[in-house]
């Protein structure tokens, strides 16, 4: 085709079959499979699409500037869905512990798994196992109109009054997030003005460490960076 | 661009200027070969430096400005080329094919605020493509940071999610440190961008701290090998498999596992398909290749994917340009997955056998722990009548205009296997891949992931400079460009003709935002919303005006000459082809479509 300039203007025709000659979509073999979303193959006798569910995921990180927005950046950015995230000193010097509760998919708990392990800070991650201990902080601002029965329920959930006024109750509750609901229930009655709620945070029960390779007990020592 | 507006630190200034300026201290210090702590320095920037000379860098693209400056002022006595580019996005690119076509981290710098964000696209492109890089950029001096002063950017905010990794440096005691680590980590396990951000108080601070040996951090460099036991379950449904197709991706190139990839599929007989970015893993001309699969890739590629049982793939992240709808990608296969990050494992396609390791490594694993090659002579049979049914072919009527697919065919036979290939992004970039039979890795140089128009030229200096500086200067370097792309970056011309370096710029010039203008016609009843590029320059004459060979062709006679002349012309050179604007790219899957069910003419999308 190049260096002959005798050539004909137009070059010769190709004897292949042209893109308009060949078989169109509809005349091809197809395959019947299918995946689903996540890429997986779909057996069609048992069809599993995966339910998103809560996972709290515990990851030990070194404190170092800009760390949590590579966190929540990342959280954003790969449209996760987060409940919520904590974030505060370890017993070791330089480490952080950040938790975090999502609502997501197996195959999307494992993605934010892997893809939280791959940032640089990040020294270990992974999903406290379900029998862990969680619990969250509350501040509640309740109308005073009946400052006894609001003090009544306090007790009911162990709850501490942190300021009371002529017009405002402030009260701090603690636990779960089952019994932190039923504590808001209560309170309604009262008329919340305003919340403000920490998230849950949470550590695994017992010698199983939090964040995968982590030693429980271990104060002051350096945690064991597993790969 | 000017020096920052607030200077607090002038006197200190004047110290490296002096020393580099006047055979001071510093400078007689920098080349020491004896001090076995590695070359003294004297400054934060002295030690950048150093850093990046201990690293192995040769080569760096940037351009200058304020905040950057005591950086530039350390280069003055350094043995690192450096080549200033007409635009921070043209450094970035550069860096960027340099460092695909050398095998090491590309390098580039800025100064901060625009200097920095005119890199990003580049440091984007680059993360999307998991290709090794270090930008170094300038900052305003720390105690000015956040006070929205003169040229400030929070870079290392801007960049957090278009990098592996970003530092600000903190102290000059550190910083040749963190550069080190920086350039290390960058190339570490998969390859990805790195950014250090340096406000001009450390780069300008004294210091006597020599950096160190550069490691990549604790972590990052994960084992090469796969688990045994998952390598011979992988093995066992190899040799199970009627249909098994390889996938080489860009991760085997970036592997260097072209070899490896080549003799596990030879041995076993096996059809092999690449992705874009693969392009080059595994020579075209084989029999056993089908070459590249996904939107426009060949017709037997996607049939291959679509009806195979068994899927190797190697280093690809399943992007949707290749997968096409999931729910129809290779819906019959096991997916044997090789990648050396294990996010990529069934991130977007579930891996029924996942292989997490270097690709290379892996690759001679598996070569290894299959006993028997898989019964596929039927299925290559197959492979070989989708190969004859649909190939890769375009017509050339008399009353039609050149065809720019012509244009590819006719570069690819005037020049030699080990040619670099660059592009912008376009339909030209199609037709680039479509219509070259590429043989080797590290040829196919391109924007696959982000899709930067505006790539080729950039990439095309940067891509010379590498193979000069690998001692193969006879090596020919081709950027196919549109003309969209081309006017996005054609000032880096400048820096070709600066530098004396031998390409060959072809435009394929439709006068239309070509591949916009195709969508437009297919899916948007044809209305040419803002892709009518008819008031493009004249590229002949302003390659010309830059100083290049700059040449035009209209017709298929004037097609051979010119390439050979511009090929033959010892410098940069421009050929504007003004080809067919109504030519198309097919085949093609249409955007989530099935990859099986590609369309071979307009009517079908």
């Amino acid at each position: 085709m190049s260096g002959d300039s005798s050539a004909a203007d137009v070059p010769e025709a190709d004897s292949r079959p042209a893109p308009s000659e060949q078989p169109a979509p509809e005349e091809r073999d197809h395959p019947e499979g299918r995946r689903n979303l996540e890429g997986i193959r779909i057996d069609p006798v048992l069809e599993a699409e995966h339910e998103s569910r809560r996972a709290v995921i515990s990851a030990l990180v070194e404190d170092e500037p800009g760390v949590l927005a590579r966190v929540s950046g990342l959280v954003s950015r790969r449209q996760f869905n987060i409940e919520s995230l904590t974030v505060g000193p370890t017993t070791v010097e330089g480490h952080s512990r950040i938790t975090m509760v999502v609502e997501e998919t197996d195959p999307g708990i494992d993605q934010i798994e892997k893809q939280m392990a791959k940032l640089k800070p990040v020294i270990s991650v992974g999903e406290v196992s379900g029998d862990a201990v969680t619990a969250e902080l509350v501040l509640l601002k309740v109308e005073a109109d009946d400052p006894a029965a609001v003090h009544a329920v306090t007790e009911m959930y162990d709850g501490r009054t942190l300021d009371a006024g002529p017009r405002t109750i402030t009260v701090q509750l603690t636990g779960d997030e089952a019994r932190i609901d039923d504590a808001l229930d209560a309170f309604r009655q009262f008329g919340i003005i305003e919340i403000a709620r920490t998230g849950q945070t949470a550590l695994a029960r017992g010698d199983t460490p939090t964040a995968p390779g982590e030693k429980p007990g271990t104060a002051g020592e350096p945690t064991t960076h597993d790969d | 661009m000017s020096d920052t507006a607030a200077q607090p630190r002038d006197d200190e200034a004047e110290d490296p200027d002096d020393a580099a300026n006047s055979d001071g201290s510093a400078a007689t210090d920098a080349g020491d070969p004896t001090d076995a702590d590695g070359p003294a320095v004297s400054t934060g920037a002295e030690s950048v430096v150093a850093a990046l000379e201990a690293a192995g860098a040769e080569t760096a693209f940037g351009v200058q400005g304020g905040a950057i400056m005591p950086v530039y002022d350390a280069l003055y006595d350094s043995s690192i080329r450096h080549v200033t580019m007409a635009h921070e996005q043209g450094a970035a690119h550069a860096a960027d094919a340099y460092g695909v076509v050398s095998g090491e981290p590309g390098l580039c710098m800025a100064t901060s605020g625009p200097g920095a964000t005119n890199l990003v696209t580049g440091i984007a492109d680059a993360d999307m493509d998991s290709d090794a890089m270090l930008a170094l950029t300038g900052q305003v001096p720390t105690e000015f940071v956040g006070n929205d002063a003169f040229q400030e950017t929070d870079t290392v905010g801007v960049t957090r999610p278009i990098t592996k990794h970003n530092y600000f440096a903190h102290g000059a005691d550190t910083v040749g440190d963190t550069v080190g680590e920086a350039f290390e980590l960058s190339r570490a396990g998969r390859p990805g961008p790195t950014l250090v951000d340096l406000p001009k108080d450390v780069t300008q601070d004294e210091t006597d701290e020599t950096p160190g040996p550069a490691t990549p951090p604790a972590g990052t460099d994960p084992d090469p090998n796969a688990d045994p036991d998952a390598v011979e379950e992988a093995a066992r449904a190899i040799e199970a498999a009627e249909r098994p197709v390889c996938l080489f991706g860009g991760g085997v190139i970036k592997g260097d596992a072209s070899d490896a990839a080549r003799t596990f599929a030879r041995t076993y007989g096996i059809p092999v398909t690449t992705t874009m970015p693969g392009i080059g893993s595994f020579p075209e001309d084989d029999d056993l290749c089908l070459s590249w699969a996904g939107m426009h890739g060949t017709g037997y590629a996607n049939m291959a994917i679509t009806h195979t049982d068994c899927l190797i793939a190697v280093g690809t992240r399943f992007d949707d340009r290749l997968t096409g709808g999931i729910d129809t990608f290779a819906p019959e296969a096991e997916v044997v997955h090789i990648d050396i990050d294990p996010a990529e494992i069934s991130k977007n396609v579930h891996a029924d056998y996942p292989l997490i390791g270097d690709a290379g490594r892996v690759l001679d694993q598996l070569t290894a722990a299959v006993r028997e090659a898989p019964d596929a002579e039927a299925w290559r049979e197959r492979c070989a009548e989708w190969k004859e049914t649909y190939p890769l072919t375009y017509a050339t009527p008399e009353d039609e205009p050149l065809k720019p697919q012509f244009v590819v065919e006719a570069f690819d036979e005037a020049t030699d296997d080990d040619t670099i290939v660059t592009t912008g992004v376009g339909q030209h970039q199609m037709w680039a891949s479509q219509f070259w039979t590429y043989t080797e890795p590290r040829t196919w140089i391109s924007s696959h992931g982000l899709g930067t128009m505006g790539y080729g030229v950039p990439a095309a200096v940067g891509a010379r400079v590498a193979a000069d500086a690998m001692g193969e200067p006879d090596r020919d370097v081709v950027c196919f460009d549109g003309d969209g792309s081309f006017l996005m970056t054609m000032q880096e011309l400048s820096v070709a003709v600066r530098e004396d370096l031998d390409l060959t710029i072809a435009v394929l010039n439709n006068e239309y935002i070509g591949m916009v203008r195709q969508w437009q016609d297919a899916f948007y009843e044809g209305r040419h919303m803002a892709s009518d590029y008819t008031w493009m320059p004249e590229f002949d004459k302003l390659a010309e005006a830059f100083g290049a060979l700059g040449l035009r062709v209209d017709d298929y006679d004037e097609v051979a000459p010119a390439v050979e002349e511009a090929l033959e012309y010892d410098g940069p050179a421009v050929i504007d082809f003004h080809v067919d604007p109504e030519e198309n790219v097919l085949p093609m899957v249409p955007s989530g479509g099935a990859n099986g069910k590609f369309a071979t003419a307009e009517d079908q999308l």
